[in-house]
């Protein structure tokens, strides 16, 4: 697709709000999927690569109504049943082609407190717009109604105007909720069983608040303020947040409730412990997890060469390993970091590949060159230990695995050598092993994720996990599914709790 | 945040600060570390081992050289200035039991380390022998405090100025030949010596137990960054160690990984150097003309 500028885009879409909005009640399905789908306004590619700011830019008030008006309103709303928070789509979307955008906001925070970040870093393809009755009809998932983007619309349209409304709490319960881990799973689960009135603390092990949306996203494509934003809130709402606070180390578990007293445990850790392929040279200076790479860049701010301390591989050409979302923010970051040339090695081919449709496409528009099917076999150092080339192989596609996706077979004799001085590995992770080692009694599975049954609840009393540690490696979405369940798990014990000493206080009066 | 309580200066390069950290100072052991950050915002965070703590008074020791920016920073700061981020304790702490005889090896400032995990041995029972080493006669540090813990103490310079003129392998191998042979062998230092330490040892079969100092981000398990080769296997520093099998690492892949980001290091520490020089030299010129 060529590149066409915010402006070219909204001139366009001006022209067709002006056709269309004066009848948007009566229009036909047959109009309705006549109006061309709108296309996410972005940052020119040469431009962006040299910068760290937002490459989506948003819609205009015009383009998100013209894209909400392509909705049919059709009767089986699919998009609710695979929203895993299941935000009613259809009635927000409709709200947006009325141009009641602060309905639409209310409407989506019915289910989902985050749509800010949700609108931008949700696999929305394999989600919502997956069986969208509009990109049925096309034939295509591509021609599905955009709901993250107008999601993301309408949450920025409140953002901008400095209204977020801060969620009514109850009076206080005197009941104390301990959240581990301020990622998506934990944020969640704190603001849903703060608005209870229970006392709500949030032990993260960082300096900052945010998890996986600090420290890995990057600015590009989730930009920190809307973190911030959503922390602020939670502030506002008296949520205690104990930052640079290791569960495990700095108090474990055990000591949170039966020492410091907390009625319950939110455990959202996340999957932190980098995976690597146990090759060849794997340790050599120069090859490095894509969690640490991000960090770094991040987190550590060292995408500001200038002003940080934390250092970062000045690389000329970097080669990442692996197909999902952290890669493609990896290879991106890389570019931005003034890499002159940048490889994405996968396995498989696009089509398998796990990461949004979104990233893939604005990586390729960035001049990220994808390799696939190939993979690294070694890497090779010079004689100071620092990485020079990958070695690697290439592979066909044979039968589907169990994961449903055709298993990669490398082709015998068929190495080759990528000159590279960087390789940043992101095939995934495993799950942080500090609770586990220190808590007894808590169960987990042969890869270390915390088995919980269907409320989120481990198999300690009163103790609930929820996102990566649970999941392995999944996306933000699905953490904040998960913080939802448990946080109602928690309220509801909780609730019977305070009724339970309630009734025995009544009884010892009457006594 | 963290509270600098008292800050020594031990020598030209080495300072001991006690941090206000009740939490910390409270569940942390023998060979367990911190990481701190001087500037929430552009800073950088460095692990460093807690050479002591007292539960009561709240507080934990530290004690550094200033080998970059970062402990240069530190080495700046004073009594009652705060240190805005302090996690910890990291890392597993030292398996503390009665092995029998014990010879504690610290090199340079791995006798900060050293000392509390001597000091939970001779508790335990053991025997203690320590070597302390160090370049020159100013670097010895914490000799009166090993003394105290030590059945034996051995002190060597490595240019004669104070003790005896050896490297710590020296002794170490003339109590590995002692008819009452080490049961362990406990080597903190720079990794050069911990390496020449375990080369000691090998041939004795005595196990040795290092402790590594590797390049971290976040010490919890999430970067990788401080991976080393210990026997066949990948291990992460801040949470399968700090301590391991001193025959068992790949101390020459662990010393490049030390280097990977020298070149900027310096770079970047210089810059620091020349700023700090110019503002000083500001203000003795607006000294002189007023």
């Amino acid at each position: 697709m060529n590149y066409r500028t915010p402006e070219e885009i909204e001139i366009e879409a001006r022209e067709l709000f002006s056709k269309y909005i004066s009848r948007v009640d009566e229009l036909k399905n047959k109009e309705r999927i006549a109006i061309p789908l709108q296309e996410m306004p972005t940052q020119a590619p040469e431009v962006r690569i040299h910068n760290l700011q937002e490459v989506a830019l948003g819609y205009t008030p015009e383009e998100a109504q013209l894209e909400a008006m392509r909705c049919i309103q059709c009767p089986t709303q699919p998009c609710v049943e695979d929203c895993p928070v299941h935000i009613d789509v259809p009635r927000f979307i409709d709200r947006i082609a009325h141009g009641k955008f602060q309905e639409a906001v209310d409407v989506i925070k019915e289910n989902s407190l985050l749509p800010a970040i949700c609108g931008r870093v949700c696999p929305q393809e394999v989600q919502c717009q997956s069986r969208c009755s509009v990109g049925k009809i096309f034939k295509t998932v591509d021609k599905a109604v955009s709901i993250g983007r107008l999601e993301r619309f309408v949450a920025d349209w409140e953002r901008e105007r400095g209204e977020i409304g801060v969620p009514e709490v109850k009076p206080d319960t005197g009941k104390k909720v301990a959240i581990v881990g301020g990622g998506p799973a934990g944020l969640v689960v704190a603001a849903d069983v703060r608005r209870e009135g229970h006392s709500v603390t949030i032990f993260e092990a960082f300096h900052k608040l945010g998890g996986v949306m600090r420290y890995g996203i990057p600015e590009f494509r989730l930009p920190n303020e809307i973190v911030d934003k959503e922390i602020e809130t939670l502030e506002k709402m008296g949520v205690e947040i104990r930052t640079n606070f290791v569960v495990g180390k700095t108090r474990t578990l055990d000591e949170l409730m039966n020492e410091d007293g907390y009625d319950a445990v939110f455990i959202g850790t996340g999957a932190g412990l980098p995976l690597f392929m146990g090759i060849e040279g794997e340790n050599l200076v120069g090859v490095v997890s894509a969690n640490e790479y991000l960090t770094r860049a991040n987190l550590m701010r060292a995408f500001e060469q200038d002003h940080a301390v934390t250092p970062i591989y000045r690389s000329k050409v970097v080669a990442v390993l692996g197909g999902g979302n952290v890669a493609m923010d990896a290879s991106r970051m890389a570019m931005r970091l003034g890499a002159e040339k940048v490889y994405v090695v996968y396995r498989r081919t696009r089509k398998e590949m796990p990461a949004r449709v979104e990233e893939v496409e604005h990586a390729m528009e960035e001049g990220i060159e994808f390799l696939f099917l190939s993979n690294a076999k070694r890497i090779l150092g010079d004689e100071k230990g620092r990485v020079r080339a990958m070695e690697c192989l290439r592979y066909e596609l044979g039968e589907p695995d169990e994961s449903g996706r055709r298993r990669p077979i490398p082709i015998e004799g068929s190495e080759f050598i990528l000159d590279v001085d960087t390789v940043i590995v992101a095939i995934g992770n495993g799950s942080n092993p500090l609770i586990s080692q220190t808590t007894k009694g808590i169960e987990t599975n042969k890869w270390g994720n915390i088995i919980t049954d269907e409320n989120q609840k481990t198999s300690m009393d009163r103790v609930y996990a929820g996102g990566d540690i649970v999941l392995g490696a999944a996306t933000v979405i699905l953490a904040m599914g998960e913080g939802r369940t448990a946080a109602a798990a928690i309220n509801k014990m909780l609730a019977e709790e305070i009724e339970k000493e309630k009734q025995q206080l009544e009884e010892a009066r009457k006594n | 945040m963290s509270k600098i309580i008292k800050k020594e200066q031990l020598s030209e390069n080495v300072f001991l600060m006690i941090l206000d950290s009740p939490l910390i100072a409270k569940e942390r052991k023998a060979g367990q570390f911190i990481i701190l950050q001087i500037d929430p915002e552009y800073g950088e965070r460095i692990p460093l081992t807690i050479a002591d703590a007292d539960a009561e008074a709240g507080t934990i020791t530290i004690i550094f050289q200033v080998v970059g920016l970062t402990t240069d920073m530190l080495s700046r700061l004073n009594e009652g200035d705060d240190i805005p981020i302090l996690v910890g304790p990291l890392g597993k702490p030292t398996h503390i039991e009665k092995f029998g005889t014990v010879v504690c090896v610290g090199g340079g400032i791995g006798v900060a380390p050293l000392h509390p995990i001597a000091q939970a041995l001779k508790a335990a029972g053991n025997k203690v022998i320590t070597i302390i080493g160090a370049r020159t006669k100013e670097l010895v540090i914490l000799e009166d405090e090993m003394r105290k813990i030590s059945d034996e103490l051995i002190v060597c310079t490595d240019d004669g100025t104070y003790g005896r003129k050896a490297l710590v392998t020296e002794p170490l191998k003339e109590v590995c030949e002692r008819k009452e042979k080490p049961d362990m062998v406990i080597a903190i230092g720079p990794p050069i010596m911990m390496k020449f330490c375990s080369e000691t040892t090998r041939p004795y079969g005595i196990f040795t137990q290092v402790s590594l100092n590797t390049i971290m981000v976040d010490g919890t398990g999430m970067c990788g960054g401080c991976r080393v080769n210990v026997g066949n296997e990948v291990k992460f520093v801040c949470v399968d160690g700090p301590e391991f099998d001193g025959h068992l690492v790949d101390f020459d892949n662990m010393m490049m990984r030390l280097n990977a980001f020298v070149d900027i290091e310096k770079e970047k520490y210089k810059c620091y150097l020349d700023q700090i020089a110019e503002a000083k030299l500001k203000s003795q010129k607006a000294e002189v003309e007023q």
